[in-house]
């Protein structure tokens, strides 16, 4: 099937049991009317921590440019002694 | 010919590498001689697909063809530029070999990832390959933070709506094999990197096994960078009709 239709039978399915958790009271009614908000703002907060993490975890390898560097040297060197007009780079 | 099969180390598999090009004139000589050092004991072939490149990437690619061959480096140019996406389909028409491996041109992709991209789908027969900058042992360069912002953004988002199996949606480093690569490109209607990522969602969703291996990506050392301003926008729509179509 779709992912959209898996999505959304995710979001039929959570809130036929908001509104089960509505009707049943077994929860105060106040705090069951919130729980949608505090959902939506506990999947921002998780969505914006990832985020936070994913920068600070970041992979980085500064030491791949100076290797590159090296292949482009090498390269250059090869091509030049075999005809391949590099130009003026 | 029992023989010559048997110098080629990998038996009987042949490699078509696609390098969509456009004003790569430096870096495709450059990327050229990285492959042929770091696949010599592999039967490939090289398909430039350059755009009608002003900067005479064509002229410098004929003269590589003078050097390593002809049959090991096929200009398949087109008049102008086109896209990338019919840039790989153009490239698959001439593609001979049994898997197609998808770079850039600019050296953001190092060929010298090449024989881990091959020896991993010939441990696990994997229809694609996928090479990933954010896990451990990859990595990016070059990137500051903003960027690394917009990055990581940008996957988090992708990742909770789509579920795509894969943690590097928009790279495109990545081997099929031929006949995955037709199918799913067949079914393909993005532009550019939205491209990229709508190859990898319909991989998944087609139940393609797929597997990934750490690449790293060095930023921009020749050329000139064809990211533009508006791509946030796009990347948005991107996602939503990825979510809606896929």
């Amino acid at each position: 099937m779709k992912h959209v239709v898996k999505i959304l039978s995710l979001v039929v399915a959570v809130s036929a049991f908001w509104i089960t958790l509505l009707q049943a009271a077994i929860v105060p009614q106040s705090h069951t009317w919130l729980l949608p908000i505090y959902f939506v703002v506990s999947l921002g907060c998780y969505g914006l921590l990832m985020v936070g993490v994913g920068i600070m975890q970041f992979p980085t390898c500064p030491q791949e440019a100076v290797l590159l560097n090296h292949d482009i040297a090498e390269a250059k060197e090869f091509l030049s002694t075999n005809g391949i007009d590099i130009g003026t780079y | 010919m029992a023989d010559v099969k048997e110098r080629k180390g990998d038996g009987k598999n042949k490699y078509s590498i696609i390098i969509p090009t456009y004003n790569e004139r430096l870096n495709i000589a450059l990327i050229v001689y990285l492959i042929f050092k770091h696949l010599r004991d592999v039967d490939f072939e090289i398909i430039v697909v350059d755009d009608g490149s002003p900067d005479g990437t064509q002229e410098i690619v004929k003269q590589l063809q003078h050097l390593y061959g002809e049959d090991r480096i096929l200009l398949r140019a087109r008049a102008k530029k086109l896209g990338l996406g019919t840039a790989y389909i153009h490239g698959l028409k001439h593609a001979t070999g049994d898997f197609v491996v998808i770079m850039d041109a600019d050296l953001s992709h190092h060929p010298k990832y090449l024989p881990s991209f091959i020896k991993k789908q010939l441990e696990t027969n994997a229809s694609i390959v996928t090479g990933t900058r954010y896990v451990k042992g990859g990595g990016v360069h070059g990137w500051n933070l903003m960027r690394k912002l917009t990055s990581r953004g940008a996957n988090v988002l992708a990742q909770t709506l789509l579920w795509p199996g894969v943690s590097d949606l928009t790279g495109s480093f990545r081997l099929y094999k031929k006949s995955v690569l037709e199918d799913v490109i067949s079914s393909c209607v993005s532009k550019g990197y939205v491209f990229q990522m709508e190859m990898i969602v319909r991989a998944t969703r087609k139940g393609y096994h797929i597997e990934e291996v750490p690449i790293t990506f060095v930023d921009r050392v020749f050329g000139t960078s064809k990211l533009g301003g508006s791509e946030i926008v796009e990347y948005l729509k991107g996602l939503v009709y990825l979510l809606l179509t896929t």
